[in-house]
């Protein structure tokens, strides 16, 4: 059998792809958070980085086109397993209990379908900016509603504004909050499953990546919901 | 009836190398042409048909299981003898032979005994590359245990479950002929008729246990591997579905049944806790090492084991056996706690039972060591009876266990019936009265793998057989017998179940015909089986169809053969006049109360003729002729 | 004690099943699971009534026969124990008890609380063996392996095959008992030699029967009777990337 036919046919080839571009999909989650923490130095800084990325159009798009293979890959492939273990048990049990698995194992693609709605909204929200989302209206701050005319004095996009328009809102922020939990959760499981996936976890003590899952998820939640947390409580207002 | 045993002249440790070479061979591209019909999946039975179909045979193989791996072999705990030597303690394949022909009483054939301690070596080596996981040493070597009182290390094992690990190896040898499609596996499926054509064994019946389907299956020669009978008795250490049923009913079509009184007892199983018991459970003997067996000195001294002091207390074993005290062979430790327990002296709610203390080993080696040894044990028993061991004394009382007896074979593991070809515990085997520990597995594994794929190829290669169609009227008669039987089986519509009768058969059994028999006892059971079997036929219960699984049926024909097979089993013991091996009558022992063999009148193998239901089965002789062996009396003291 | 007993009942394969209600009278603590059942069946059976149909054979915990979800939980939740070895001493009077059967897609229904679990050998006869014909075999000491090797190889042949992983997975995946029987022969030089094409074709024979996916929840392990790792699991999916 050769490799395609082994990662896209088998189960286990499968759960592979879902490991390595879950892998992947967490290093841009890390990468993204440390970019948006960015705006506790200031306007400036911020401000700077998102021109940087700006400037290099190529290379976004590549890195764009990327994750949304990724995405797809990860999801794709979840799809399909998903509906082998539904397949797996035709008649449900009467009394259902999970001895050993926690919540989040149980509920991978809810948490990462909920995820993806959540993504679907941030990146109308703040990458292709579609006024009717922000739930901002115009104002005087927002002429239009429209987060791309908003520029800072040296003309880059003001991306510092920007989250802090944003996050005003409680109810986005709040979205916000939810999604960073079920992304937290999903991580949660999916750090230390991943290992299993891979085939490395028996170097490891079981326990520990479990821990190690744990925090790390941790840290993109608090992380990130630190930034619309932070806004809410008047940061940058 | 003929019984020719047909061992090989020459010296004993030359016959099987000579054997191999005189016996004729089949082409190998014959081989195929050759259906050879396997009953049961345990060691003897998976070992034998993977054999027979990497040979190039066509097998086709039935358990009643719903898997080849569940075979009671799987529950063997101790682990396989070996003649290997890896010790360096004094081992050797004749030693092996002298230790299984003497823990035999004296009543095993001496040529099969010593071809099982040859090919022992064998077994080990064919496991091993099968990647049976036995326990090694550092060093990355094997290591051996002693077991049964053997004064040598000879024993291989796997922690606790040797014989699951060996049925596995064997399972997977049978799996990859599956695979192959040279075995057509039949699970779920019982033998319910052996077919004779011409006097020859050709076929089987058997019953789909989950559709109820009766069907023929035709062959060139038919091999039963279909283990051992304690499940007469009711309660025993055996899987529930053990059964006689296979065996009796070959019986029924002429085959000599050898031996069926020589059954032994294991003395360290958990006692009964009441009527609604299954099964006993077996507790390995090697506690016996460092616990203390003892009964209160009074009679229906009902007070709790702390509340005894020493003065009250009986240590039975050691008093009446000083020199092996605890560590008595498993029929003479038995029997004594029956008698404790007969004086009114046994322990626990239902007064059968004896305490296995260690809280004098505890008090020398700490409960570190204790738990180190034996913690698995303790958990076992602490499981089943929510008792711990380390805060009070166990409770044990002796079981059956084995049986030594079965379907009379020659030298080539043929019953009388050509073509019948019977391996493991099924046959009457090479232990004689009485098998050492970790011996059980080893003959299955001998017979399965090494001895029988070559003697059945002689049998074809010598007499050229006929494979006779399933439309011949033979079959079509077995298959009607079949149906008959369970047709009536469900038409009694009485008023009790197959258990109350199994049990009650089982109680009489153990009672009369158990650790101790006597003529009396014997006589009143004679009477009492056939009135029961009566009662059976006329008031049985069977609830459900026979078009469907139904687990009451099944159960039901195997008790209907235990009603037939428990007289069979009496009229042994009541012919044997002498105690043997597992086989103790109370009228035949030495002051001692020792075993009191009679190599006069005795030795010889008792192999019975089926005369039909309500007669007497005839008894012919197999005279066993040691030709190297010099008879001993076993001595324990 | 008395209990009551809410026991799947299904005539056979394809009729469809129901829970019913069973009373289970004068049970007594010393009683096994099973021994409490066949008291109800023999009440049945008097009675004239179908008793329930469930799997046993050896009764103390080795053979893998008995299968029964006991409240939801596949062998009742006692820690490394099967059906047969639960005694009735963890219930109390007055309890209601779900019994089902082992419920998966390649577990199809035989009748009761009995199912088909012969997707197992099928997945063992795919290639979960040694290729080696009986008889000239090496000495058992030619070839000297590391006892932990051993050890751990022997953890995982452990496995009783009964199906209780399957049964407790939500996806009800097979992968912890192909795992073990791969592990069990991957570990030990005799069976490395056809590792690879054996980790393949089990895989290969276990999605096609029908059983789920990984989702390493755990629950596999937390119901074993033999309590094997999860570890197995991982080093399987490693010989496979490997293969």
């Amino acid at each position: 059998m050769n490799v395609i036919q082994k990662l896209f046919r088998s189960s286990l080839g499968k759960k592979t792809i879902m490991a390595i571009t879950g892998i992947l999909l967490f290093g841009f989650v890390i990468v993204h958070m440390l970019g948006n923490l960015q705006i506790f130095l200031g306007a400036d800084v911020i401000n700077t980085y998102a021109a940087f990325l700006k400037s290099k159009p190529a290379l976004l798009w590549v890195a764009r086109i990327g994750l949304l293979v990724l995405v797809g890959l990860h999801i794709g492939s979840a799809v399909q397993l998903s509906r082998q273990n539904r397949a797996a048990r035709p008649i449900p049990y009467g009394d259902a209990k999970h001895p050993g698995a926690s919540y989040a194992s149980r509920t991978m693609l809810m948490s990462g379908l909920i995820v993806l709605a959540f993504i679907i909204y941030h990146l109308l929200h703040f990458t292709v900016a579609v006024p009717g989302v922000n739930l901002l209206g115009a104002s005087a701050q927002l002429p239009n509603g429209d987060f791309l005319q908003l520029k800072d004095a040296t003309g880059h996009q003001d991306v510092f504004r920007m989250l802090v328009l944003g996050f005003s809102n409680v109810w986005v922020s709040g979205f916000y909050i939810v999604g960073m939990a079920l992304l937290c959760m999903h991580l949660s499981h999916g750090i230390s499953s991943l290992f299993q996936s891979l085939g490395i976890r028996q170097h490891f003590c079981g326990q520990c990546l479990d821990r190690l899952a744990m925090l790390l998820a941790a840290i993109i939640f608090i992380g990130n919901s630190s930034i619309p947390i932070a806004i809410l409580l008047g940061y940058g207002r | 009836m003929h019984l020719d045993a047909k061992p090989p002249s020459g010296p004993l440790d030359k016959k099987w190398e000579k054997h191999q070479l005189e016996m004729k061979l089949v082409n190998p591209a014959n081989k195929r042409r050759f259906d050879v019909i396997v009953v049961g999946s345990g060691l003897a039975g998976a070992s034998a048909a993977a054999t027979l179909a990497e040979l190039g045979y066509h097998v086709k193989c039935f358990c009643f299981q719903d898997s080849p791996r569940r075979a009671h072999s799987i529950a063997a705990q101790g682990g396989i003898n070996a003649a290997k030597n890896y010790q360096n303690d004094g081992d050797s394949v004749r030693r092996l032979f002298y230790d299984t022909i003497k823990g035999g009483d004296f009543r095993g054939r001496e040529a099969n005994t010593y071809r099982l301690a040859q090919l022992s070596v064998n077994i080990i080596d064919q496991c091993v590359a099968q990647g049976v996981p036995f326990a090694r040493e550092y060093g990355g070597l094997l290591t051996n245990r002693s077991f049964g009182g053997a004064q040598v290390s000879r024993t291989f094992y796997a922690r606790g479950q040797t014989g699951q690990q060996l049925l596995i190896g064997a399972y997977q040898a049978l799996s990859r002929q599956i695979g192959a499609g040279t075995v057509e596996m039949h699970p779920r499926t019982e033998m319910l008729e052996l077919v004779l054509v011409d006097g020859q064994a050709k076929g089987i019946v058997v019953r789909n246990l989950v559709t109820g389907e009766v069907s023929s299956h035709a062959a060139d020669a038919v091999v039963l591997a279909t283990g051992g009978y304690s499940n007469v008795f009711y309660l025993s250490t055996n899987a529930r579905g053990c059964n006689v049923t296979a065996t009796h009913r070959a019986y029924k079509k002429g085959a000599a049944f050898a031996n069926p009184c020589y059954t032994q007892i294991h003395p360290t199983c958990i006692p009964v806790s009441g009527d609604h018991q299954s099964k006993l459970t077996l507790m390995s003997e090697s506690l016996r090492n460092d616990g203390r067996v003892w009964v209160p000195k009074k009679k229906g001294d009902k007070r709790a084991p702390d509340q005894i002091p020493e003065a009250d207390r009986d240590y039975f074993l050691e008093r009446k056996y000083p020199s092996f005290g605890n560590l008595a062979p498993r029929d003479i430790s038995s029997r004594a706690a029956k008698e404790a327990c007969d004086e009114g002296r046994g322990v626990g709610p239902t007064g059968l039972g004896v305490y296995l203390d260690f809280a004098d080993a505890i008090q020398r080696l700490g409960e570190g060591t204790i738990r180190e040894r034996y913690g698995n044990l303790f958990d076992m028993y602490e499981t089943i009876t929510g008792e711990s061991a380390y805060q009070q004394p166990m409770r044990i009382f002796p079981a059956l266990h084995y049986t030594m007896g079965g379907l009379w074979v020659d030298y080539n593991l043929m019953s009388n019936i050509p073509g019948l070809f019977v391996v493991g515990e099924a046959n009457f085997s090479d232990h004689g009265a009485n098998r050492l520990g970790a011996s059980a597995l080893m003959q299955g594994l001998a017979d399965g793998y090494f001895i029988l794929p070559y003697t059945i190829g002689n049998y074809f290669a010598s007499t050229k057989p006929q494979k006779p169609s399933v439309s011949h009227p033979e079959f079509k008669k077995s298959e009607e017998n079949v149906r008959n039987q369970t047709k009536r089986l469900l038409s009694i519509k009485g008023k009790r179940t197959a258990t109350s009768f199994h049990r009650e058969l089982g109680k009489l059994l153990w009672d009369k015909c158990g650790m101790a028999r006597d003529e009396a006892g014997l006589k009143q059971a004679l009477k009492r089986i056939p009135e029961l079997r009566e009662e059976f036929w006329q008031n049985l219960t069977v609830p459900g169809d026979s078009g469907e699984f139904n687990q009451s049926l099944e159960y039901a024909g195997r008790v209907a053969d235990y009603m037939e097979f428990g007289e069979l089993l009496c009229t042994d013991a009541l012919t044997r006049r002498e105690s043997c091996g597992g086989h103790f009558r109370t009228e035949f022992q030495t002051e001692d109360g020792e075993a009191l063999r009679d190599d006069e009148a005795f030795s010889f193998v008792s192999a019975w003729e089926f005369k039909g239901v309500d007669q007497a089965p005839v008894l012919h002789k197999e005279p066993l002729v040691y030709e190297e062996v010099k008879m001993t009396q076993r001595s324990y003291k | 004690m008395n209990l009551t007993l809410k026991v799947w009942r299904q005539k056979s394969a394809n009729s469809p099943g129901r829970f019913q209600d069973h009373t289970a009278r004068n049970v007594m603590p010393d009683m096994s699971f099973l021994e409490m059942l066949d008291v109800v069946n023999e009440e049945l059976a008097e009675r004239g009534e179908e008793p329930i149909a469930f799997d046993s054979d050896c009764r103390e915990g080795i053979c893998g026969a008995c299968s029964l979800v006991i409240n939801g939980i596949p062998h009742g939740g006692n820690a490394g124990t099967a059906t047969c070895q639960l005694h009735m001493r963890h219930f109390h009077d007055g309890q209601t008890i779900t019994i089902e059967p082992w419920r998966a897609r390649a577990f199809p229904p035989v009748k009761d609380l009995v199912v088909d679990r012969s997707a197992f050998d099928r997945i063992i006869q795919s290639g979960g063996f040694v290729s080696v014909n009986t008889g000239g075999t090496p000495d058992a000491n030619a070839l000297p392996i590391p006892k932990v090797d051993q050890e751990l190889a022997m953890d995982a042949a452990a496995c009783i095959g009964c199906g209780a992983c399957v049964a407790a997975c939500k996806n009800a995946s097979a992968m912890l008992f192909v795992a073990a029987k791969v592990q069990h022969l991957a570990l030990l030089p005799q069976g490395k030699v056809e590792a690879n094409r054996r980790v393949l074709s089990m895989v290969e024979a276990m999605d096609a029967e029908g059983f789920g996916a990984c989702s390493v929840t755990g629950s596999c392990e937390a119901v074993c009777p033999k309590q094997i790792s999860l570890d197995f699991i991982s080093r399987m999916n490693r010989d496979y990337l490997k293969a």
